[in-house]
């Protein structure tokens, strides 16, 4: 194992299965000669040529069907969202054809393709530019939706995305990318399957489920509740779809205590379907009523206090938890 | 290919009385009085080109030798449907013929024509696109954005916009700003023609020359091939924003007939022979009733076999 960032994690990622199957190719704006705008297809261009690192005009509509349409046909697209927020340009291509194509053809076209990029609020870009996808694409049967915390399941996710023979979106986290954490060699292949959540931290007080940019606030938490004798589990989903109901029920039922702290708005969200299954499923196993911790149902602000305040913090996890704690 | 025109005509004229009578739901849009345009392409191509289109489609998974029984069952919704049921009247699909869809959000699929151009590119391979679209497509946004990638990456794709003159009810002339569609192209840089879409043997002998230079040297073309539908937009539309005369007009240009008439003259078809043709299509058009008439549906609990792509287990 060694010590690398997010970044070079989801760079490693895409060099290896670029280079092991030459039906992969990453198409998207800047990531050629410009290396990526978050620099994360530093280097590729140089590696594999202009054939198969694709710089794109402004145009996500059309180059995401571009992937999709040679995606039928058997190639392996890698297609990059400079960041989510843009892929709502090309919301028909990910929800109408990626995952409809399966389907409708009577399961003749499968559309191997992944779709990648930044996602969730990020610092001050205002409302167009902060969104969180998640609860949008889980909601599109067809998609798989997965969210990576870690170098290591950044780089082990995305590896396992492109291998899927289904439209695959790996959600990266747009504040996580210069995040370090260990990840095994190179030469040590590392596919992490999809719908496989990863308990980050043990614990038996309280199960705190997260993904995305809500683990390494949901790690901090743990360790500051530690302090007053509180032992949380950390939860990280890593895939919002497919979901590992497994994890979660069993966390729970060791702990009988759950907060859901999520990157996106509460509405129709990630917390909202985690929090229907364990009531369902596990009922008894409860000894408090779910918390959730979301953004505030409002557009994203662009002053600095205000997008705080909308944000999950350390304040509002920790109240949460201690009211499901009764302490 | 008189046959198969006829067989086209035949089948949406048995789709029409099957819509009637409550067999098949949905939407159904028919292409009766376009025969020539998607006859004329696919004669000439290849049958390992790949070949795309809009949600009229029924005669494109024809022309391609989707079997008519196939395509009759996709309507009723039968699991022996080229979509299993799944796709219906908008979504037809036949991977083994080469019909990659069957795509009915108006544009969305002219990014996909790119990328089946891009992929043949990118494989080396000489394999030629044929992406069809109606005239309401040429104002959307994912036409323009898949136009500009076309030509910017030089992809081997011929972009057939079928001119009916109207995009459900509205025409040209009320949705477009140009004075011709084929000015589109222009602003691409992709070279652009005009075809007499009621005319077989113009849309085939065009196709054909476009088509072979396209394989010597990958590169997109736009054709406007001005044809005209005689039915509504679709079943449940009494087309009453044109004129009786209007259609009369068109009507009296019929692409079947003008072929007949084409070979009558040369003295390659005589009246029986025709006739024969004709009842061979008829006939067919019948079986295929029939067939997806006694067709069993998909179970219900093959219900979500059909979400995600599994491999198969060895």
């Amino acid at each position: 194992m060694r010590e690398i960032t997010y970044r070079q994690a989801l760079n490693e990622a895409l060099a290896e299965e670029l280079e092991r199957d030459p039906n992969v190719f990453l198409m998207g704006e800047e990531v050629a000669e410009y290396h990526g705008a978050y620099k994360v297809s530093q280097g590729l261009l140089e590696r594999f040529g202009p054939k198969r690192i694709i710089d794109t005009p402004i145009s996500e509509n059309g180059f995401a069907g571009l992937g999709v349409g040679a995606a039928m046909v058997g190639l392996r697209p890698i297609i990059e969202f400079m960041t989510f927020s843009f892929s709502l340009v090309a919301f028909d291509q990910v929800v109408n054809n990626a995952p409809n194509m399966f389907t409708m053809s009577g399961g003749q076209f499968n559309v191997p393709i992944t779709f990648r990029g930044p996602n969730g609020p990020a610092h001050q870009l205002g409302a167009t530019h902060s969104h969180a996808t998640e609860c949008l694409y889980a909601n599109a049967p067809g998609l798989k939706v997965c969210t990576p915390a870690t170098p290591r399941d950044a780089k082990g996710l995305l590896k396992t995305a492109v291998r899927d023979d289904n439209p695959v979106l790996v959600l990266e986290a747009e504040l996580l990318y210069s995040s370090k954490g260990m990840v095994e060699p190179p030469d040590e292949e590392l596919l992490i399957p999809l719908g496989e959540a990863e308990v980050k931290r043990e614990g038996g007080d309280v199960s705190i489920v997260c993904y995305a940019q809500t683990v390494p606030l949901a790690l901090a938490v743990a360790a500051q509740l530690e302090e007053e004798d509180i032992s949380a589990e950390i939860v990280d989903l890593r895939s919002i779809k497919p979901l590992d109901e497994r994890a979660i029920f069993d966390s729970v039922a060791k702990t009988h205590r759950v907060v859901i702290v999520e990157q996106d708005r509460p509405f129709c969200g990630v917390g909202a379907e985690v929090c229907y299954r364990i009531q369902k499923n596990i009922f008894d196993e409860l000894d408090a009523p779910i918390m959730r911790v979301s953004q505030e149902d409002v557009p994203m602000p662009y002053n600095e206090r205000l997008e705080k305040a909308v944000l999950p913090n350390a304040g509002k996890l920790i109240a949460a938890v201690k009211k499901v704690c009764y302490a | 290919m008189l046959a198969l025109m006829l067989l086209i005509r035949r089948f949406e004229e048995r789709a029409s009385q099957q819509y009637q009578a409550q067999k098949i739901g949905g939407f159904c849009h028919l292409y009766i009085g376009q025969e020539a345009v998607v006859t004329g392409a696919v004669a000439a191509v290849r049958d390992d080109d790949y070949i795309i289109t809009a949600y009229r489609d029924h005669a494109h998974a024809l022309a391609r030798g989707t079997s008519s029984d196939a395509c009759m069952a996709e309507l009723f919704g039968k699991e022996t449907g080229c979509s299993r049921g799944l796709g219906g009247s908008m979504h037809f699909f036949d991977k083994k013929n080469h019909m990659y869809g069957g795509h009915a959000i108006v544009g969305a699929h002219v990014p996909l024509a790119a990328g089946m151009a891009f992929a043949s590119k990118y494989r080396g391979e000489d394999r030629v696109t044929l992406c069809f679209f109606g005239d309401g497509a040429i104002n959307q946004g994912a036409f323009h954005e898949a136009l500009n990638l076309i030509a910017l990456y030089k992809l081997p794709v011929v972009l057939i916009c079928e001119n009916n003159l109207f995009a459900m009810g509205t025409s040209v002339k009320r949705s477009t700003s140009l004075k011709q569609i084929v000015d589109r192209a222009e602003g691409y840089d992709i070279p652009g023609e005009i075809v007499d879409g009621m005319n077989f043997r113009e849309v085939r002998d065009k196709l054909a020359e476009i088509v072979d230079s396209i394989r010597k040297d990958p590169h997109p073309a736009f054709v406007e091939v001005r044809t005209y539908r005689y039915r509504g937009h679709s079943m449940s539309d009494p087309a009453s924003y044109r004129t009786k005369e209007e259609l009369e007009k068109y009507r009296l240009d019929d692409p079947i007939t003008r072929l007949r008439a084409q070979l009558t003259r040369e003295g390659k078809l005589t009246n029986e022979r025709f006739d024969q043709i004709d009842k061979k299509a008829k006939e067919t058009a019948l079986t295929a009733v029939k067939f997806a008439e006694k067709s069993p549906e998909l179970p219900l609990e093959k219900l979500y076999d059909y979400t995600y792509f599994k491999k198969p287990t060895a």
